[in-house]
């Protein structure tokens, strides 16, 4: 009853295009992914210090922003991005940078709670030494605490990971031709649909639970370290 | 910026109450779901401690394929892929009764499901075996330790960690608008593509998600405190 022939010959399309994004749509799962993790991470670090800083007027806007987007799906967030981005430039954006836009923005705010969480994590003595042997506050948090900081957040971190890399899945609603959407346009022509969404369920799957197992590995490493 | 503002549209015409339509879909398909999901959840957590093989294999691979997949995917997995497999009057029935709301629904409560399995889990795990081993010194037999002592410590350390996943639930039951449910994101585009007013229906949908997300929240912290045990879980509040 399955019909595995479907998935033979339409692979490479499946793979290329809608996983590395190679042809004739560009798109693709990886190109988006791997760019809004690490930007998303990024701009995480920022939103996290600015929740921890003692000036009000820092940290009441970066704990406004994190309440705000955890209350909010992302598929209304992709649609605000979508828009709102070409009203303000005055010119049309690719599906490409509104999605990277719309995943960075919201993750930001997801990994901002990491990064608070884990700067947290770390004695309060270890900063205070810090300072005591005359770094900066500044370097400080820079060679002291956020090394401890990053390792204490691996965990949470790679859940957030995949997390976000199953979430650019929610790209292809505004037609962006990731992994999802290829799947989509293979089976208007095909209609099978139980075998092509089992399919790239399985590939999506291969993806993540080998991220986990990257980090588990990862993390036994800097505990023995 | 060059752009009208005309929030009237969103108590003119029909906005109103398909906002209100859509905010009832959103709490009627998150609801089922998360009964789905509980249920699934503490079957699949419980199946992971019994001590025979196959059935702990089932529920592992239930709860790391499900959860490790996007639920885009699964929403159309279930609406497009499984339903053409069923049984022809089954498939009559789903279809005069709201397939997609359906499909929807399970394809929601069976992600969540395998999520809130983990919370489940790594609440029980958090508790300490001391805990269980006092209460057989104590001389209570082993349902009277479960009743008494390990399950209620077991639903307050898993409260918290439980909201914040039904919330997601909540939130996610927008990526149901794909396979097209009624729910308040689809009525959101539908204001926006009658009205031609996107700002105002965004700026609508996202307020009322605001709202269900925070009093939710509230109303979970408010229980969290009512029955917290003084001295046994560090928390503010």
């Amino acid at each position: 009853m399955l019909d595995l022939a479907v998935i033979a010959s339409n692979f490479r399309f499946l793979v290329l295009q809608g996983l590395f994004g190679v042809g004739a749509f560009g798109g693709g799962t990886l190109r988006l992914a791997i760019p809004a993790i690490v930007l998303g991470f990024l701009l995480g670090i920022g939103v996290g210090l600015a929740r921890l800083a003692r000036a009000p007027w820092i940290r009441l806007p970066a704990s406004t922003y994190v309440e705000f987007f955890r209350g909010v799906p992302l598929v209304m967030v992709i649609f605000w991005i979508w828009f709102i981005i070409p009203q303000l430039l005055r010119l049309p954006i690719p599906e490409y940078g509104v999605a990277l836009t719309a995943f960075v923005i919201f993750e930001a705010a997801y990994f901002g709670e990491i990064v608070r969480a884990g700067i947290q994590s770390v004695p309060r003595g270890q900063g205070e030494a810090a300072i005591a042997i005359g770094l900066t506050p500044a370097q400080a948090m820079r060679f002291i605490v956020l090394p401890q900081a990053l390792r204490n957040m691996v965990p949470s971190l790679v859940t957030q990971m995949i997390v976000l890399f199953k979430d650019t899945s929610l790209a292809s609603i505004i037609g962006y031709v990731d992994l999802t959407k290829a799947a989509q346009i293979v089976n208007n022509r095909e209609i099978r649909p139980f075998e092509l969404y089992l399919f790239i369920a399985v590939v999506y799957w291969i993806c993540t639970y080998s991220m986990s197992r990257v980090a588990r590995r990862f993390e036994r490493r800097t505990a023995a370290a | 910026m060059n752009y009208q503002f005309q929030w009237g549209v969103l108590w003119s015409g029909q906005s109103g109450s398909w906002l209100l339509q859509g905010v009832l879909t959103t709490l009627g398909i998150s609801a089922l779901a998360w009964i789905l999901a509980a249920a699934l959840g503490i079957l699949s957590g419980a199946l992971r401690t019994v001590p025979w093989r196959p059935l702990r294999a089932a529920a592992v691979f239930y709860v790391e394929f499900f959860r490790n997949v996007p639920l885009l995917v699964w929403m159309f997995f279930w609406y497009f892929g499984v339903p053409p497999l069923l049984p022809r009057p089954v498939q009559d029935w789903l279809f005069n009764h709201g397939a997609e709301f359906w499909a929807g629904m399970f394809a929601l409560g069976v992600y969540h499901g395998a999520r809130m399995s983990e919370v489940i889990r790594s609440g029980i795990q958090s508790i300490p075996r001391t805990q269980f081993e006092a209460s057989m010194a104590m001389g209570l037999t082993t349902f009277q330790a479960y009743r008494l002592v390990i399950v209620p410590i077991a639903l307050r350390l898993i409260v918290p960690p439980a909201t914040n996943e039904s919330l997601n639930l909540l939130k996610n039951s927008s990526v149901a608008l794909t396979i097209s449910v009624a729910e308040l994101t689809f009525q959101t585009r539908q204001i926006e593509t009658y009205t031609a007013k996107a700002i105002e229906a965004l700026t609508a949908g996202t307020l009322i998600y605001l709202v269900l997300c925070v009093s939710i929240a509230a109303v979970m912290a408010w229980v969290e405190r009512r029955f917290r045990i003084p001295g046994l879980i560090a928390r503010g509040g």
